[in-house]
């Protein structure tokens, strides 16, 4: 597992309050429970955690645990 | 014909409900305890729960003591993930929610859900999440400000979360009015049972304000606070001559109000029957009482004619007593303004005494008390009480609990901006 997707998991299971294995394609609003306010705040927590600004329309995108990992892969 | 048939008396100007109601629930979390067999068993034998603010420094504030809240687990009640989201007042409300919901027993289904609704208030509300979230905003800008921290921190979340929780979908509302809040909102929700708008209500209130730096720094700057910092357990002193202002609190204190025939029919235990409901506003100072307790006293009357009473009729006052030079002797004088003579024969006590003022929660808590007065037949003690103070001169039930036959207790709470409220209680049999 790389660091990224290691601190991304860690992020997702602390916002969402997931303590099983989260599974890369595991889309946070169908699979982990997320409401429209959670996703908001994983946003801010991942920001603050890679030190970047996602824009709301690149946020809109980030749906599923791979893609917050792409996303920071990229431009982080 | 409507689906819940109400039967009204048109009585001069007020219509009366033959509508009655009983508790049938009961919930705490005070600083003696987080339920409420242990808070009911520290409050008779006159224990005092109050302590040191360890949450923050608070070193440099006139007043270092409080009614703390410990050893509290709020995941006991909602899922960690959904409590982090709220401020600690919202927890305290949920937990004695949760508490007094599920000692009532009452099982939540299609056609009884829309009958029961939720009115939990707060004086204050998130005062901690709004100066963490400021503090938060200071450090990292607009954009690190949490979409929980206005659900969080608002005052009808205790209200709303509950109904989620349990899927109740009658009424749901939130009185705010300072340290009368509670009995408020348990008095206006017992009305919407006899008016016929539902047959179960979850009522009460609940607080949080010694995490907070500036409610610490208001109430303090009010001169509202005792500043007995080197015995905090005796610093609320009701009546005593040398009591010098309110201890501050955390907690709640919530009821389940239920129709007498509705609790009858599913053989609910019954605590006591709430009789009377009174309001006054003194339209006078936003924090000293009116002179001679007048406004007080119309409210207690108010009450006594609500229940049909007489002065006579009342056994036992549980009082607003906070411990405050002023507070205690306006109430002192309104009882015996709203009660002629027969106040001297009167069993009144604080329980502030012991568990501090909780503000928003005292009615709700002060409620809960008063219908185990009633059950239990003791009326729970004024402790610290050493020097009678020569003005307030009633039976204030010094230090120790009392056995007493009890038929009829009132509760009253008056908070700042001069609004008032009484409940009446009535033993059950």
């Amino acid at each position: 597992m790389s660091n990224v997707e290691e601190r991304v998991k860690k992020i997702v299971a602390e916002q969402l309050g997931v303590k099983e294995d989260i599974a890369n394609d595991a889309s946070f609003v169908d699979d982990l429970g997320a409401d429209s306010l959670d996703t908001v705040e994983l946003v801010m927590a991942l920001e603050e955690e890679f030190e970047c600004e996602i824009p709301d329309d690149e946020a809109e995108k980030i749906t599923t645990v791979q893609q917050a990992i792409d996303y920071v892969e990229k431009n982080a | 014909m409507p689906k819940y048939p109400l039967f009204k008396i048109n009585f001069g100007y007020k219509t009366l409900s033959t509508r009655r109601v009983v508790i049938t629930g009961l919930g705490a979390v005070t600083p003696l305890a987080n339920t409420v067999s242990e808070t009911w068993d520290g409050i008779v034998n006159g224990k005092s729960g109050i302590s040191a603010i360890d949450s923050f420094d608070i070193s440099a504030f006139a007043t270092t003591f409080g009614g703390v809240i410990r050893n509290f687990d709020i995941s006991q009640y909602i899922p960690e993930k959904d409590a982090k989201r709220m401020d600690g007042f919202i927890h305290y409300g949920l937990a004695a929610g949760c508490q007094a919901f599920e000692d009532s027993g009452i099982e939540v289904n299609d056609n009884n859900a829309e009958r029961i609704g939720v009115a939990i208030g707060s004086g204050i509300g998130g005062i901690t999440g709004i100066e963490d979230c400021y503090a938060v905003y200071d450090k990292s800008g607009p954009r690190r400000i949490s979409p929980f921290f206005v659900p969080g921190n608002i005052i009808n979340m205790i209200s709303g979360n509950l109904s989620i929780k349990y899927g109740l979908k009658g009424p749901n509302f939130a009185i705010v009015t300072a340290c009368s809040t509670g009995t408020h909102n348990i008095g206006d929700a017992a009305r919407l049972i006899k008016y016929g708008d539902v047959d179960v209500m979850i009522a009460g209130g609940a607080e949080r304000c010694t995490t907070s730096p500036t409610a610490m720094g208001g109430f303090a700057s009010a001169k509202a606070l005792s500043r007995r910092n080197d015995d905090p357990q005796r610093a609320s002193r009701p009546w005593d001559r040398d009591r010098d202002g309110f201890v501050l609190s955390d907690g709640a204190g919530v009821v389940v109000l239920e129709e007498l025939e509705h609790a009858k029919a599913r053989g609910a235990k019954i605590y006591a029957e709430l009789v009377g409901y009174g309001m006054s506003g003194d339209a006078y100072h936003m924090t000293s009482p009116s002179p001679g307790g007048e406004g007080a006293a119309r409210c207690m009357k108010n009450a006594l004619r609500d229940a049909g009473l007489n002065p006579e009729d009342v056994d036992y006052i549980n009082a607003h007593g906070t411990s405050t030079p002023a507070g205690d002797l306006g109430e002192t004088q309104a009882m015996k303004s709203a009660l002629g003579d027969h106040a001297y024969k009167v069993a009144v006590s604080s329980t502030k005494s012991m568990i501090g003022h909780l503000l928003g929660a005292a009615g709700g808590i002060e409620a809960v008390l008063t219908a185990l007065s009633l059950k239990n037949q003791i009326a729970p003690p004024t402790i610290n009480l050493e020097n009678q103070d020569p003005e307030c001169d009633l039976d204030y039930v010094p230090n120790v609990a009392r056995d007493m036959s009890m038929n009829v207790a009132l509760s009253n709470s008056f908070g700042f901006g001069g609004t008032n409220g009484t409940l009446i209680f009535k033993r059950f049999e």
